[in-house]
């Protein structure tokens, strides 16, 4: 077929216009910008060297990272368990558990840092409960502080892990536990020898796919205390658009560091997957 | 089948994790007073009335409506098309397409709205025009998957085939023939990606700022002065994701039911 594909030209044309509009071109301008001065003059790598420098943005980093990987693990580590355990119920069950998840991954956000609020702020529900009950302790607990932030991370990674970790399930098929019980293996060693290594790309995928997702988030810990957690997102967010702290470039080339973070995560967990695929061979 | 009880835990552990906020939000929003005793000291219908009252609240929700919708709709009109002109006839532009997706993945909104800051602000560009843009980038992985998926399963290569050998344009049978076949598929990714932008803040706050007040910035303003109303919007919220995820479950159960599966 060598006559020109009209419908092709006329449909393609404005998506790869919108496309270069709104990605390359902000792309591209963002990583210009990283490599100039203060005000946007010359050429130079100061924003970068002033961040390898600078110990608030390593914090930051390193703060980023390590609530993007706690979370992520302890999300992925419930939603192992309960996943498995939805697999077990009847199909009406299972189906109603997976939309109550998909309907709370919507719930992130604004919304959700609210929520916590009313449960665990200064004056939360919970907080005055533990109070009366005189559970010290508890009632003492901040949810402005790392902990706080800990578990409305937890709240929005754990729907999605599960979501994507039920359909793995499928493919540990019934027949071969039957097949492997038959020949004498205990459910451990099933578990240990065969659903253990099929799951795992899978598990590693899942895994890197929350912790890109906490990385880049940005609205629940802004909601909580606005600009204080030393967070990569939000110092981003505060250098490009803080009325007396703006400092555009510096946030520029912040932010290609986190988009390079996020890039060598995934490619991190592509390598792995194919590792295992080929062990497995 | 017998199930040891600590399935049941399991389920139960995660339900409730996911379930107590809202609930709590939900109780809160009803509260007349509660800021002393473990339950609330009376319930009202107050709080809704105020914020269904208030001009601000309405022309917010209305605002946060038509953004979404417009970059909805601006995505539908141009990548179904598209994808379907890439699948069919230039299916080695299908890689670059992916290549796209996991860029939307490496750049989440913070880092976007840096570059489109960067490029855009006090350019003629108005940065409302410039979020639906934006948004629009941001929902091609749901639109692509979604029109991907529906034009596999209906196997629409056959049927351009047929219809055109009895006569049927291109564009024709891309309107007649395939776009009916994919109808459900393609509202399933579109009411997904309406209810993705629905709740999003990051974009529309740095790059619209406080020019264009959505439901989301205005629930953030609301956050500070009054605790019962915030609760509010979060529950209407919340009621409006329902509704849309009942009707995507519902519609992804039809197609799945007539497609003789």
């Amino acid at each position: 077929m060598k006559r020109i594909n009209g419908m092709l030209f006329v449909s393609i044309i404005p998506f790869f216009i919108l496309i270069a509009l709104f990605l390359f071109i902000p792309l591209f301008s963002m990583i210009y910008a990283s490599f100039q001065g203060d005000g946007g003059t010359g050429f130079t790598f100061n924003q970068y060297a002033e961040i390898f420098q600078n110990f608030y943005y390593h914090q930051a980093f390193k703060n980023s990272i390590m609530i993007s990987l706690l979370s992520s693990l302890i999300a992925m580590v419930m939603a192992i368990f309960a996943a498995y355990s939805i697999t077990l119920f009847s199909k009406n069950i299972q189906d109603r558990i997976l939309i109550f998840a998909n309907l709370t991954s919507n719930f992130a956000g604004i919304p959700l840092a609210f929520a916590f609020i009313v449960l665990l702020g200064n004056s939360g529900l919970f907080t005055l409960l533990f109070r009366a009950w005189g559970w010290e302790t508890l009632s003492s607990f901040n949810l402005y502080s790392w902990s706080g932030l800990i578990l409305i991370y937890v709240y929005f990674q754990l729907p999605l892990a599960v979501m994507l970790l039920y359909p793995v399930y499928q493919g540990v098929q019934a027949g071969w536990k039957e097949a492997a019980s038959l020949l004498g293996a205990s459910s451990l060693q099933f578990w240990v020898r065969i659903g253990a290594p099929v799951m795992l790309p899978s598990v590693a995928g899942t895994f890197s796919i929350l912790f890109a997702n906490a990385m880049g988030a940005y609205a629940s810990a802004y909601a909580l205390t606005g600009s204080t957690y030393n967070l990569v997102t939000i110092r981003v967010g505060a250098l490009t658009t803080g009325d007396i702290f703006a400092r555009p470039e510096l946030g520029s080339a912040l932010a290609v560091l986190l988009g390079l973070t996020l890039i060598i995560a995934m490619f991190i967990n592509e390598w792995l997957t194919r590792k295992v695929r080929r062990d497995l061979l | 089948m017998k199930r040891p009880l600590y399935h049941y835990f399991m389920i139960g552990a995660v339900v409730l994790y996911l379930f107590v906020p809202i609930l709590a939000t939900l109780i809160y929003s009803f509260a007349t007073q509660w800021h002393k005793t473990i339950l609330p000291e009376g319930l009202t219908l107050g709080w809704y009335r105020d914020l269904f009252g208030d001009v601000r609240f309405l022309e917010a929700l209305g605002r946060s409506l038509l953004l979404s919708f417009s970059a909805t709709a601006l995505g539908l009109v141009v990548m179904v098309p598209t994808i379907f002109s890439i699948v069919l006839y230039a299916p080695k532009l299908e890689k670059f397409i992916q290549m796209l997706i996991v860029m939307t993945y490496a750049m989440p909104g913070v880092i976007i709205a840096v570059g489109l800051i960067r490029a855009y602000s006090g350019s003629r560009i108005p940065m409302i025009l410039v979020t639906v843009g934006a948004y629009f980038v941001g929902i091609l992985p749901y639109m692509y998957q979604g029109t991907r998926n529906s034009l596999r399963n209906i196997h629409a290569e056959s049927l351009m085939e047929a219809a055109e050998m009895l006569g049927a344009s291109r564009f024709t049978a891309f309107s007649k023939v395939i776009i009916p076949n994919i109808l459900s598929g393609i509202i399933v990714s579109s009411l997904l990606s309406f209810s993705i932008l629905f709740g999003e803040f990051v974009l529309v706050n740095l790059l619209a700022g406080g020019h264009f007040e959505t439901i989301q910035t205005y629930l953030y303003q609301k956050l500070n002065t009054s605790g019962h109303i915030a609760s509010a919007i979060v529950v209407c919220y919340f009621l409006l994701i329902c509704v849309l995820s009942t009707i995507i479950v519902r519609v992804t159960r039809s197609k799945k039911g007539g497609g003789g599966r």
